[in-house]
């Protein structure tokens, strides 16, 4: 077999279509998806001072049946499933609703990890200096927690852009559909998938260079360097 | 009258009762040392004063306001009641003017300017003003510490409560933060200490008060209670932390 990648040439726009999509997808999910985290985490840290149990519950279903079942069956059941129901959503919407879901009940387990390690001095020192409970979390405990879960965030936000590959089963014209498309016009699957291989690679690295960057900003307070 | 008042104060942790009926009077200006075993219920006192724990019975007033259950909000119980802990909790994320900042501007809403002139000149007072742009990682377990009371000192409350804020400190420095309290009891401040550090109880308290099995079980100005304690359990206690 012989390697010929200028058989993609001609299809030069497909993927950068499908790169494009699935950056967006990312970036938008990435951000939304942490945001919710931060609610539920916080709606369900509730729980334990406020009366506010029916909501923790439902919040911590809502967190355990994503985390126990497979991402393409989220995807499906918005896409497929809620039709029947009378909601109908485009494929893209289905895809980026299910990211955020995603996204954001495993991040929120994460941060529920950051809150409870070694938080309650400072919430309590916070609470005598007479701020709320929302006002603690929002500028006491919020800060520390993603300091001290962020590896595991970073992780999980390169396997949601990874995860993302699955959108193409529902017709989302993102960077795996474009492989799958090129790869039925021009049948060089090698090259094909080969190239967008290495594509995700790229993006994953750059994912986490990008979050590294970011985090040596908001998180410059842990070095304990120069003053 | 009183500025602190606390009558037949009752706490349990589900079966255990920690504080079985506590009364208490203390006087603006007093510096009030608690003492007594671990597990006395010493802490427990304390956190019931600035309402971190809620108790089951019994009332609190500050000078003449009621200061328990719904009485008082959070925010207006900071501005009466400040604590410093001692595991420091001063927040990581937050430089040490940020730190003593924080609850003025959030909870008081004073405007930044105003607020920055209030931390300047507490941390002046604590003797760190030269660390003012810090983050608490930097800082010697000391000057965390002179930052905590700093930061609860922002609020200017009326009294302030100290729960062992020398214990987590290395012996060599005690001494700036016990020397930070004697300076504020000397300006009046209203001070309950819960202390291992019988010296300083002695030396600096105008009263000590002997905790044992959730009740006060002796109190008394500092000379007599140390040299001539009435009860046995006093005795002991004292000749095991001598
Ligand atoms: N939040 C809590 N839940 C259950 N038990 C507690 C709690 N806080 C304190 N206790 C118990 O109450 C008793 C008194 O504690 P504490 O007031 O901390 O004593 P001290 O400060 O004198 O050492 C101890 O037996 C302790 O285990
Ligand atoms: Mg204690």
């Amino acid at each position: 077999m012989t390697l010929d990648f200028s058989t993609l040439l001609p299809y030069t726009d497909a993927i950068l279509e499908g790169l494009v999509t699935t950056v967006w997808l990312t970036v938008v999910t990435t951000v939304a998806g942490i945001a919710l985290a931060i609610v539920v985490a916080y709606a369900r840290d509730g729980s334990r001072e406020g009366p506010s149990g029916i909501v923790s519950r439902l919040l911590g279903a809502y967190v355990e049946v994503i985390r126990n079942t497979p991402f393409i069956v989220q995807l499906f059941f918005l896409f497929f499933g809620l039709p029947a129901l009378g909601v109908s959503i485009s494929a893209t919407v289905a895809a980026l609703l299910a990211m955020i879901l995603n996204l954001g009940a495993y991040t929120a387990e994460i941060l529920r990890a950051g809150i409870d390690s070694t938080l309650k001095g400072q919430h309590e020192a916070a609470r005598a200096l007479g701020l709320s409970r929302l006002q603690s979390f929002r500028h006491v405990v919020l800060m520390p927690a993603f300091s001290r879960v962020y590896p595991s965030l970073i992780s999980q936000c390169i396997i949601v852009m990874l995860g993302s590959a699955v959108v193409s089963q529902i017709s989302v014209f993102d960077l795996t559909y474009a492989a799958n498309f090129i790869q039925s016009r021009n049948f060089r699957g090698f090259e094909v998938y080969l190239v967008v291989t290495l594509i995700y690679l790229l993006l994953a690295v750059g994912l986490r260079l990008a979050f590294e960057f970011v985090g040596r900003r908001l998180f410059a307070f842990r070095q304990g360097g120069s003053s | 009258m009183a500025l602190v008042s606390v009558k037949d104060l009752h706490k349990s942790f589900g079966e255990l009762e920690v504080l079985k009926g506590i009364d208490l009077e203390i006087e603006a200006g007093e510096v009030v040392s608690i003492i007594g075993r671990s597990g006395s219920g010493k802490s427990t006192l304390l956190r019931c004063l600035n309402q971190l724990e809620q108790h089951d019975w019994g009332t609190i007033h500050l000078a003449d306001q009621r200061l328990d259950g719904t009485a008082m909000s959070p925010g207006e119980l900071s501005q009466n009641v400040g604590m410093v802990f001692q595991s420091f909790n001063l927040f990581p994320h937050k430089t040490v003017i940020e730190n003593v900042m924080l609850a003025p501007l959030v909870v008081k809403q004073t405007p930044r300017e105003e607020a920055r002139r209030i931390a300047e000149a507490v941390l002046a007072k604590v003797g760190m003003s030269e660390k003012v742009d810090a983050y608490p990682a930097q800082l010697s377990g000391g000057q965390q510490q002179r930052v905590a009371i700093a930061r609860a000192l922002a609020m200017n409350p009326k009294v302030l409560l100290c729960d062992e804020v020398t214990s987590a400190l290395d012996p060599e420095l005690v001494g700036e933060v016990l020397r930070v309290l004697e300076d504020l009891a000397r300006e009046g401040m209203t001070l309950i200490l819960v202390t291992h550090e019988m010296k300083f109880a002695r030396d600096v308290s105008d009263r000590v008060v002997f905790m044992h099995q959730g009740r006060i079980h002796e109190s008394g100005d500092p000379q007599t209670l140390f040299t001539r304690p009435r009860t046995p359990e006093l005795n002991q206690f004292i000749a095991s932390v001598l």
